[in-house]
């Protein structure tokens, strides 16, 4: 039998159930596990970090969290080549981490932006989706800290390591370079701020997300 | 007990969009300003024998918690020694 995707819930996270439902719709097996509590990374198959406010996103976005028990075993995970994606909050928590280069700023208008936002595929990503993800998916965005800042030598590196994975058509909270999402360098451990998880049925909107789960 | 603030600014290189958004509020009511930057203070009470010791078990934690280092600085300053 497949084993189980582990959905991380931390207090504050609130997408977990979204998530959840995206995969059992595609009759995969799921498995929440609490930020508190530690777990053996070889029991399950991929890791999604979901949406949310972890800690209220008390200190930055993602901080706290970043600093948890759960946390430490995705590490492990993660130098082990699993599959580990965050979703929005998740992207922020890994940035904190350091598993992912650069951070999630406040956006440029100080607003929280709810929106359908027209996405560039710029870097397949292997293990999520790869090349089943249309080129220019839509998939809506609902964020305050989305932002993405890296250093320059930082930036340098995602464009020539092939680190960055989408970039907004039209870039609606100033991330630099445009960028929606990105990946590690072994591009196992990936992140966007954009959810696929909120468009998997043509009455949410549009079907973009299913390829990012489907073929785990 | 040393008690320590931490002051966390965003970096000088990094464009603080909240304080310009104060900045730009504050000049609306007419008071005469040329800058202003947001950030956090962090107050913490720390069990250790002398101000050094506590100064650099401080900075160990801002470092690796308190503050990113990508987009912001921080200043430490010693604000009360309890006995």
């Amino acid at each position: 039998m497949k084993k189980p995707v582990a959905v991380l819930c931390f207090p504050g996270t609130q997408c977990d159930k979204d998530v959840v439902k995206a995969l059992k719709g595609l009759h995969f097996t799921v498995e929440k596990i609490w930020y508190a509590d530690h777990f053996s990374p070889r029991e399950y198959s991929a890791f999604i970090l979901p949406g949310g406010f972890s800690y209220g996103d008390y200190l930055r976005a993602g901080a706290l969290a970043a600093h948890s028990s759960a946390i430490e075993d995705i590490r492990l995970a993660a130098r082990e080549g699993r599959p580990v994606l965050g979703i929005c909050n998740g992207f922020q928590i890994l940035c904190e981490a350091g598993l992912l280069e650069g951070t999630l700023r406040v956006n440029k208008n100080l607003c929280f932006i709810d929106e359908w936002v027209e996405l560039e595929l710029y870097e397949s990503c292997p293990m999520w989706g790869g090349d089943k993800i249309n080129r220019t998916p839509r998939i809506p965005i609902a964020h305050k800290e989305g932002c993405f800042y890296a250093s320059e030598e930082q930036i340098k590196k995602l464009i020539d390591q092939g680190q960055i994975w989408f970039k907004y058509k039209n870039n609606p909270n100033g991330s630099l370079e445009d960028i929606a999402g990105i990946m590690n360098e072994k591009k196992n451990v990936a992140g966007l701020m954009p959810h696929p998880e909120r468009a998997m049925a043509e009455w949410m909107g549009g079907t973009a997300g299913i390829p990012f789960f489907s073929q785990l | 007990m040393i008690t320590i603030g931490i002051k966390i600014l965003n970096k000088k290189e990094v464009l603080d969009i909240q304080g310009r958004a104060i900045l730009d509020t504050l000049k609306k009511k007419n008071y005469s300003i040329e800058e202003c930057h947001y950030g956090k203070f962090i107050k913490i009470k720390i069990d250790a024998d002398n101000k050094e010791l506590a100064l650099e078990k401080a900075k160990e934690m801002t470092e690796s918690i308190l503050c990113n280092s990508l987009v912001e600085s921080y200043e430490l300053e010693v604000l009360s020694i309890d006995n």
